[in-house]
C-alpha cells in the first residue's frame, strides 16, 4: 500500500534531501495528507518550518503495517487551507499548534484555540465547551493538583456525579524547548534532549542522538545501540511499575501501593548502576553513550534484575487476584478500538483498545532491529486494560532484558560523530514506556537545525483521556488518570 | 489475595524502611558521585580547560582569579572532572549538599572548597516546624523527575513521615513551599498565588538544577530561570534531579534533625 505513497518515502532513523521532499500548495498538500489517512496512514508529525517569512507545512505519517513512514512538505504558504480535523481527529492538535505558532489557519476546525501559548503568567486558554442545563455543574481543577505532579487545568461537566465532557488545558509547563533548538544543536541542547520528559530521559535522549546520527549520515556502534535498547526497557520497567502501585494507590489497595513504589526504586538503580543517574541523564549521546557496563557490572545488573522481576511478579498477583481491584478496574474508563484508532493513540494506551501499535515492533531501529519482545495487547479498553497492557509489558521487557544482557555486544560504546549534514530532514520514533516518540529536524544550509519538531506521547494521548471519562463518575478522574499517566512538560514542551 | 498470604510475606520482609539517620546513609551509586569540591587554587595561572565543557556555564574564570563553580547550576555531568588536568574539581561521593544561600553552593575559593551546608532554622521557626512541617510541592515546569524524587521520599523505604515531614494538599494546610522546575511563566501566577495562600511563618525549598538556577532550560525566554525569581528560598537542594538522599539531608538539615554522629558522608558506594 506505502509503494503508491505520492509521499517520499523514509526508514524510522534515516534522514532524506530536503530536496526531494515532494510539495505542493498547502491545500492540495493538506488534501494528499488526508488521502494517505484515509489509505490507513497514521500522523506522527505536522509542523510549521519557516522559510523566507512565510512557512512550510511538514507531514509525517507512519504506514504501520508496511514498516515505513514517508514524509511531504507543502509550499510556502501563508493563510490557510481546510482542515483536516473533521475527517481526521487526529490531526485537531497538530493544526492548533501549526495556528498558534505559525498563523496557518485550519479552516473549519471544530475547535480553534491556543495549544500552550500564555499571557501574564498563565497559559491562554481560551472559552472552555459549557453543557447547560438546570442540573448541570462544572467542576475546575488545578493548575495545581492535590499531589506531587505536574501543573495541568481540567474542567469537567458534570450532571450530578457523572461526567458529561472533560476538557484540559494545558501549557501551563511550558518551557520554549523547541523553539530554543533553532540554529542548534547549541551547547545545552544534549541536557535539554535528557529533560525534555523527566522521566522518560532515555526515550527522549536516544531519540535525539538518533536524529543527530542520521543527520551526519552515522549509526552508533553496536554495543551503544545494545546498551540503549537495555537504557529503554529499564526505564519502562521501572514506570510501568510505579504506575502499577499508584493505580493500586488509587484503588486503595495499599500492599501492591507500598510494594510497586519501593520496586521502581529497584530498577531505577539498575539505571544508576550504568551511569550513576537514576533517570539515566548524561548516558545517550550523539554518537553512542557516555558510560559503558562492564562485565563485573553487567553480572550484577543480571543478579538484581531478577530480584526485581520477581518482586514486581508478587506484588502483581496480589493485584490481580484481588476482587476489590478487578472491580474498580474493571469498565471503569473505556475507550472503543474505533475511538483509539481515529483520534491516532500511541502506547499502552492503544495497546489496551487492542490496537496492535508498537514502534519496537512496526518501526524498528537501533538494536530493537535485532532483538524484539512480542507487542503486548488487551481489547478492552478500560483501566483493567491499560493496567494489564502494563503487566504484560513489565514481563516482556524482563525477559527480553534476561537475553540481551546475556549476550552483549563487543566493541566501542562511543564514535564521535561528524555534525550534522545541511538541507536535510531526520525522522526518529522511540517506543518509550508512554509510547511513540517522534523527533524530527530539519538542518539549513549551514546544517543547524531550521526546525526541530518533538512529538511525545502524551501530545496524542490526552484527548484519550477526556474521552474515558465521559460517563464516568468524576470521582473516578484520579484511577483513569493514573492509568493514561501521561506527561504534561512533554506536551507544553 | 489471602490475608495470610499478606501477613506470611511482611513477617517474610520484614521492615523495609532504612536505618538512615540512626544508622548510615544508603550509599550512592558509584558513578553519582555526590557532591563537587573544587580547589582553584590548584588551577595554574592561564588554564581554563573546565569552563567550555560545562554546558550551563556553570564555571567560570574570572580574570586574574581562579575558577568557581556554581554547584546550583550544576548538571553533574562531570565533563569538567574528566577535562581538569590538575585534579582541581574532584567528585566527592558525598549526597549533603543543601544549603541556605545560593552563595553557599558557589564553590572554589579557599575556604571554600566544598559547599556550605545548610544551619537548621532558627528560634521561632525552628520551634514551630521541627517536628513537624507540611509542605505543598508546586512544580512549575519540572520535568516529573524531581517531582519523583520529592514522592519517593513517601515510599516505605523512606518512610519521610517519621520525622513529622508530610507533603499536604493544600496552601492551607502547609507551613512551607517546595518548588521543582526552572518556573515556566505560564506558572508564574499560579505559583505566586499558592505562595500568598500559605500561612506566615513560611518558608520555601527549591529543589534541583532547574527550581535553583534554570538548569538546563536557563536563558530561555519563557522560563523565569529558577523559584527565586518569584518566590524568597530558603533552601537549595541542588542535584539533577536530586537523589531522594540529598533531598531528606537537606530536609533534616534544616530541621536540626540531624545530630553530629549521624551527620557524615556514606561509605563509597560500590559499583
Amino acid at each position: 500500500m506505502s509503494t503508491s505513497s505520492a509521499f517520499l518515502l523514509l526508514a524510522n532513523g534515516t534522514s532524506v534531501p530536503w530536496a526531494d521532499l515532494p510539495e505542493w500548495p498547502v491545500g492540495e498538500f493538506a488534501r494528499r495528507t488526508s488521502a494517505e489517512i484515509e489509505r490507513g496512514a497514521r500522523l506522527c508529525a505536522w509542523f510549521g518550518v519557516p522559510e523566507d517569512g512565510a512557512t512550510r507545512l511538514v507531514a509525517v505519517v507512519a504506514f504501520d503495517a508496511d514498516n515505513t513512514l514517508a514524509a511531504a512538505r507543502s509550499l510556502p504558504a501563508s493563510g490557510g487551507y481546510p482542515s483536516l480535523t473533521a475527517a481526521h481527529p487526529q490531526a485537531h492538535l497538530f493544526e492548533r499548534e501549526v495556528w498558534e505558532q505559525d498563523g496557518i489557519v485550519p479552516q473549519g476546525h471544530p475547535w480553534l484555540k491556543p495549544v500552550r501559548a500564555g499571557a501574564a503568567g498563565a497559559p491562554a486558554a481560551g472559552d472552555f465547551f459549557r453543557v447547560e442545563g438546570r442540573e448541570v455543574h462544572e467542576v475546575a481543577v488545578g493548575p495545581v493538583h492535590a499531589g506531587i505532579i505536574e501543573p495541568g487545568h481540567f474542567r469537567f461537566q458534570c450532571a450530578g456525579e457523572e461526567v458529561l465532557h472533560l476538557e484540559i488545558a494545558l501549557g501551563y509547563q511550558h518551557r520554549g524547548v523547541e523553539r530554543g533548538m533553532t540554529a542548534g544543536p547549541h551547547r545545552l541542547t544534549e541536557s535539554q534532549m535528557d529533560a525534555v520528559v523527566g522521566d522518560t530521559t532515555i526515550g527522549h535522549a536516544t531519540a535525539y542522538a538518533s536524529v543527530a546520527e542520521a543527520l551526519a549520515g552515522a549509526e552508533a556502534p553496536l554495543r551503544a545501540q545494545w546498551l540503549r535498547l537495555v537504557a529503554l526497557e529499564l526505564e519502562r520497567l521501572a514506570n510501568h511499575t510505579g504506575d502499577l502501585g499508584a493505580l493500586a494507590n488509587d484503588v486503595a489497595f495499599l500492599p501492591a501501593a507500598s510494594a510497586c513504589g519501593r520496586i521502581r526504586g529497584d530498577f531505577m538503580n539498575l539505571t544508576a548502576l550504568i551511569c550513576g543517574n537514576r533517570f539515566g541523564r548524561g548516558l545517550v549521546r550523539p554518537g553512542g553513550c557516555r558510560h559503558d557496563l562492564e562485565p563485573e557490572r553487567l553480572a550484577r545488573m543480571i543478579e538484581r534484575l531478577d530480584g526485581g522481576l520477581a518482586d514486581v511478579e508478587t506484588a502483581c498477583e496480589w493485584l490481580w487476584d484481588s476482587a476489590s481491584v478487578r472491580m474498580r478496574f474493571e469498565g471503569t474508563g473505556t475507550v472503543s478500538a474505533e475511538q483509539a484508532a481515529e483520534l491516532g493513540l500511541v502506547g499502552p494506551a492503544a495497546r489496551a483498545c487492542g490496537l496492535v501499535r508498537d514502534v519496537r515492533y512496526d518501526h524498528p531501529a537501533g538494536w530493537h532491529r535485532l532483538a524484539q519482545a512480542p507487542v503486548a495487547v488487551w481489547p478492552s479498553g478500560d483501566v483493567f486494560a491499560r493496567a494489564r497492557v502494563r503487566w504484560l509489558e513489565i514481563q516482556r521487557s524482563g525477559q527480553l532484558l534476561r537475553e540481551q544482557l546475556a549476550s552483549p555486544a563487543d566493541g566501542e560504546v562511543r564514535l564521535e560523530p561528524a555534525g550534522p549534514a545541511p538541507e536535510r530532514l531526520a525522522v526518529s520514533l522511540v517506543e518509550g514506556w508512554r509510547g511513540e516518540i517522534c523527533h524530527a529536524a530539519v538542518t539549513d544550509q549551514a546544517g543547524r537545525f531550521r526546525r526541530y519538531k518533538i512529538v511525545d506521547p502524551s501530545f496524542h494521548n490526552w484527548i484519550g483521556l477526556a474521552l474515558a471519562m465521559r460517563g464516568q463518575a468524576v470521582s473516578d478522574f484520579p484511577v483513569c488518570n493514573k492509568s493514561f499517566n501521561l506527561s504534561y512538560c512533554g506536551f507544553d514542551l | 489475595m489471602f490475608v495470610v498470604d499478606t501477613i506470611t510475606h511482611r513477617l517474610k520482609r520484614g521492615c523495609e524502611t532504612m536505618a538512615y539517620p540512626k544508622g548510615p546513609p544508603p550509599p550512592l551509586p558509584d558513578r553519582h558521585g555526590g557532591a563537587l569540591r573544587v580547589e582553584a587554587a590548584k588551577c595554574p595561572d592561564g588554564c581554563a580547560e573546565c569552563v567550555p565543557v560545562c554546558p550551563t556555564q556553570a564555571i567560570v574564570r574570572a580574570p586574574g582569579g581562579g575558577i568557581t563553580l556554581d554547584l546550583g547550576r550544576c548538571l553533574f555531568c562531570a565533563a569538567c572532572v574528566q577535562a581538569c588536568p590538575h585534579g582541581a574539581i574532584t567528585q566527592t561521593g558525598d549526597h549533603r549538599m543543601a544549603a541556605r544561600s545560593r552563595g553557599d553552593l558557589v564553590l572554589g575559593a579557599p575556604g571554600m572548597e566544598t559547599v556550605r551546608l545548610a544551619s537548621a532554622l532558627d528560634g521561632k521557626l525552628r520551634r514551630l516546624f521541627g517536628r513537624s512541617l507540611r509542605l505543598r510541592v508546586v512544580s512549575a515546569g519540572g520535568g516529573g523527575a524531581d517531582e519523583a524524587g520529592l514522592n519517593v521520599l513517601g515510599t516505605i523505604g523512606w518512610d519521610i513521615g517519621r520525622f513529622g515531614i508530610q507533603f499536604v494538599a493544600s496552601p492551607r494546610h502547609a507551613d512551607g513551599l517546595v518548588v521543582t522546575g526552572p518556573v515556566s511563566r505560564n506558572m508564574e501566577e499560579a505559583l505566586r498565588k499558592t505562595w500568598e495562600a500559605i500561612a506566615e511563618p513560611k518558608i520555601v525549598i527549591a529543589v534541583g538544577a532547574c527550581a535553583i538556577s534554570g538548569g538546563p532550560f536557563a536563558g530561555n525566554p519563557e522560563v523565569r530561570n529558577g523559584a527565586e525569581a518569584v518566590v524568597p528560598v530558603d533552601l537549595f537542594i541542588p542535584g539533577w534531579p536530586p537523589h531522594p538522599l540529598t533531598i531528606l539531608d537537606g530536609l533534616l538539615r534544616l530541621l536540626g534533625r540531624l545530630e553530629a554522629g549521624t551527620d557524615a558522608r556514606p561509605a563509597p558506594g560500590r559499583p
